[in-house]
């Protein structure tokens, strides 16, 4: 099976939907010609033509807008949003439009589409290459929320978001588009070609909606995350030798709760984290229904590890950034906690 | 231009990578064509302006026509200062980043003059809204280079203290609002400060600064509909070097024929400059800024010029356009052009030029020394872990100060 990294898995995920299907176009800031800042429509132009994957001018707003009426007519649009930090100005054509077009016209009207875009921290981006504003969304009835964390998913659940006919908004987190990052600072980048998720089929398949991935089986506590942060749990779990049993979520909108609430209930320790600052993250929805479903089973209180709640900072990122160590004692927490 | 057979229009740009590029087909108006009405003249009579090209150095390098500010051989030569000092310094904090030494830079090659002369033309006290693309600006105020160093590297003198990524620079001091990582959004907010300043009865003004292919932003329409409404004292600004990283200017223009003829169906004041030409952005900006201190609202310029290297760091241009683009750019070389004006009237010669590019580079190099002694993004020192709970508000409420002690800062 080939070995490709995030943006090849992406690239090839669309490019079996435009093969596939007429009515697939993909399009955003520099997405055209050029293939985007990251590469990941490269050579799509050339294959489909310049009506079928093509540059936008710079206006989210009109990203999101132009999505919305082409799925009106039948047209089964990818947009891409260049960073996640400049998906704002798109913000109210998501959250008063596309999300709600099926409901308010009572289905006689749909806006399924997926509007992609890279997501999250590590790199050194700043206050506006590395935010994570998926809460903002998973807030908003009517769009889906989706974070992949390797290149097999990443494929299967972009063919999935497109094919489920509403609206996914699909954070792609940049930081690993070229390998899997420990949450160790400043190493070496490794390569997807040692990851078993590194290998990815060259034609259709899907990843569910809605279902999370047990990445590591474990007995100590429970991890819910998602995202860069999958990887950085189970370098903590290494490190640290606690038997964590950790939960890639891959789909925060409709989040899996079946999955998580199996593996509390015979844990009785969680940790849920995001890079994203903590008050009114999705951590908070987390910790909520986990206290709900799984109340006299929990042995500790529910841990959130989060960014802090402040902007994301340049020069220092990994005091903001929940590295490997802050995860192992986050573990340590849940697991040592009488 | 187009791309092949499609079913909607989706324009291209002249020339891809492989290509000859050459801009015979620019019907550039000649220098010293445009007419200079009074600045009182009603925004809708600038039609000409905005279809045409404010000019004032003809291919000879001489000044001509209504629009020649007729500024001092030591203006000049201070203009001519500042931006070899710009393009000096890009280069090295290029080097710099290339070696590791920041995260990230963005040069303003070929567009020097763009900033340097539209921040000499207003007055000190005037309120600038720059891009990330207008060092050259702070030069042109006097802000202390090894200050704008400390904030590339990020180090403990950084008066950013870190937070933002290199040449997102912030001066209050010298009226130079903090610039944003969010295209666009600074062109509004300077309408605002100006409204502010005639709220207070100073006849101070605001400029901001966008490029071409923000214009497609709704922040930009936004700006000139405040600008027509309360006829603010702003000078609107867009620098159209072509490119919007792979982007060529036509992906925001449209069918439009000019970046300044959108500011006609606002009925502002447009007008299209040769960005290339130190001597009419200095014109153009000093019109515009007489006409808004004498309350007759907001100017758009459009400043015609070349991105003359990559977008930033983490581009490759050689991928979308053809290299030797820049070479045969029909408006030339911003240095260049001012340089040969002051040696066409005896004013300045070879070695005084290279003269005082060795200066520049000597500056450049003992302030980088200089900046390096208070550390550096990755050796540090930086500002101590505890300041990036600092400034979220005025006083940190409890859940900051629980969060910097689960840090142990
Ligand atoms: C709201 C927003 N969308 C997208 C970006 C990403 N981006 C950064 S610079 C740039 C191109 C801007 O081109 P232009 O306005 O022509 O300015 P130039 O870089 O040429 O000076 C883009 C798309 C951003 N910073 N902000
Ligand atoms: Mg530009």
């Amino acid at each position: 099976m080939p070995v490709m990294n995030m943006i090849q898995a992406l690239n090839s995920g669309m490019d079996v939907l435009l093969e596939r299907d007429e009515d697939v176009v993909a399009f955003g800031e520099d997405a055209g010609y050029f293939g985007g800042v990251f590469k990941t429509t490269d050579g799509l132009q050339a294959k489909y033509g310049a009506d079928r994957v093509f540059d936008t001018p710079i206006n989210e707003a009109a990203i999101a807008a132009m999505a919305i009426g082409m799925a009106a007519r039948g047209l089964k649009p990818i947009a891409e949003i260049q960073f996640a930090d400049y998906i704002f100005p798109a913000i109210d054509q998501i959250v008063s439009e596309m999300s709600r077009i099926r409901y308010r016209s009572a289905g006689q009207f749909t806006s399924g589409c997926v509007v992609r875009t890279p997501w999250g921290g590590g790199i050194r981006g700043g206050q506006t290459h590395s935010m994570s504003p998926e809460a903002f969304f998973t807030h908003v009835p009517g769009v889906q929320v989706v974070v992949p964390s390797n290149p097999y998913d990443a494929k299967g659940l972009l063919i999935a978001s497109l094919e489920s006919g509403d609206p996914v908004i699909f954070f792609e987190p940049k930081r690993i588009y070229n390998g899997p990052f420990d949450g160790v600072p400043d190493k070496p980048l490794s390569s997807w070609a040692k990851h078993p998720k590194g290998e990815v089929p060259d034609g259709h398949y899907t990843v569910p909606l809605g279902k999370a991935d047990i990445v590591r089986e474990g007995e100590a506590c429970t991890v819910v995350t998602y995202g860069t942060l999958v990887h950085v749990a189970e370098a903590a779990a290494e490190a640290s030798g606690i038997d964590a049993e950790i939960i890639d979520l891959r789909t925060l909108v409709p989040y899996d709760i079946e999955t998580i609430a199996k593996s509390v209930n015979k844990t009785g320790r969680v940790v849920v984290a995001h890079e994203a600052p903590r008050t009114s993250g999705f951590g908070a929805e987390l910790a909520a229904q986990i206290q709900e479903e799984c109340f006299y089973a929990l042995e500790a209180p529910v841990f959130r590890l989060t960014g802090w709640d402040t902007p994301y900072p340049h020069a220092h990122e990994w005091a903001y950034f929940p590295t490997r160590d802050r995860f192992a004692r986050a573990m340590k927490t849940v697991t040592e906690a009488a | 231009m187009s791309n092949g057979e499609t079913r909607f229009r989706v324009p291209a740009p002249p020339f891809r990578p492989g290509e000859e590029p050459d801009f015979s087909h620019l019907k550039l108006p000649k220098a010293g064509e445009a007419k200079r009405p009074d600045p009182t003249v009603e925004g809708r009579e600038t039609q000409d302006l905005a279809l045409g090209l404010v000019g004032v150095l003809d291919h000879n390098h001489q000044a001509v026509g209504e629009w020649d500010p007729k500024v001092s051989a030591d203006v000049l030569r201070e203009g001519l200062k500042h931006m070899v000092l710009t393009r000096i310094y890009d280069e090295r904090m290029l080097k710099l980043q290339r070696q590791g030494k920041m995260s990230f830079y963005m040069k303003s090659k070929g567009e020097e003059a763009v900033a340097v002369a539209a921040a000499m033309a207003l007055r000190d006290d005037d309120m600038i809204f720059p891009s990330y693309r207008q060092q050259g600006m702070l030069f042109a105020r006097g802000r202390d280079i090894v200050d704008m160093m400390c904030h590339c590297i990020s180090n403990s003198r950084d008066n950013l203290k870190g937070r933002q990524l290199p040449v997102h620079y912030t001066w209050a001091e010298g009226n130079f609002f903090t610039i944003s990582g969010n295209l666009g959004t600074q062109f509004p907010q300077a309408v605002g400060y100006a409204m502010a300043c005639a709220y207070k009865g100073e006849d101070r003004i605001a400029a901001s600064w966008i490029g071409d292919g923000t214009t497609a932003e709704g922040d930009f329409h936004g700006a000139l509909t405040l600008a027509s409404t309360y006829r603010a004292p702003t000078i609107l600004n867009v620098v159209n070097n072509q490119w919007a990283i792979s982007s060529y200017q036509g992906i925001a223009l449209g069918d439009a024929p000019t970046f300044a003829s959108k500011g006609l169906g606002y009925c502002l004041a447009s007008i299209r400059v040769d960005g290339n030409d130190f001597l009419a952005v200095y014109a153009a900006t000093q019109w515009a800024a007489e006409r808004a201190r004498a309350g007759h609202g907001t100017t758009l310029l459009e400043l015609f010029t070349y991105r003359a290297d990559a977008h930033s760091t983490s581009d490759e241009p050689s991928k979308y356009r053809p290299k030797t683009e820049g070479e045969v750019w029909p408006l030339g070389d911003p240095i260049e052009r001012l340089k040969q004006h002051l040696i066409g009237l005896g004013e300045w010669d070879q070695a005084r030029h290279e003269q005082l590019e060795e200066e520049m580079t000597q500056l450049v190099v003992k302030s980088y020394k200089e900046a390096e002694s208070h550390g550096t993004l990755h050796e540090g020192p930086l500002a101590p872990t505890q300041t990036i709970f600092e400034d979220v508000y005025a006083e940190q409420d409890w859940r900051l100060k629980r969060q910097r002690q689960d840090l142990g800062v």
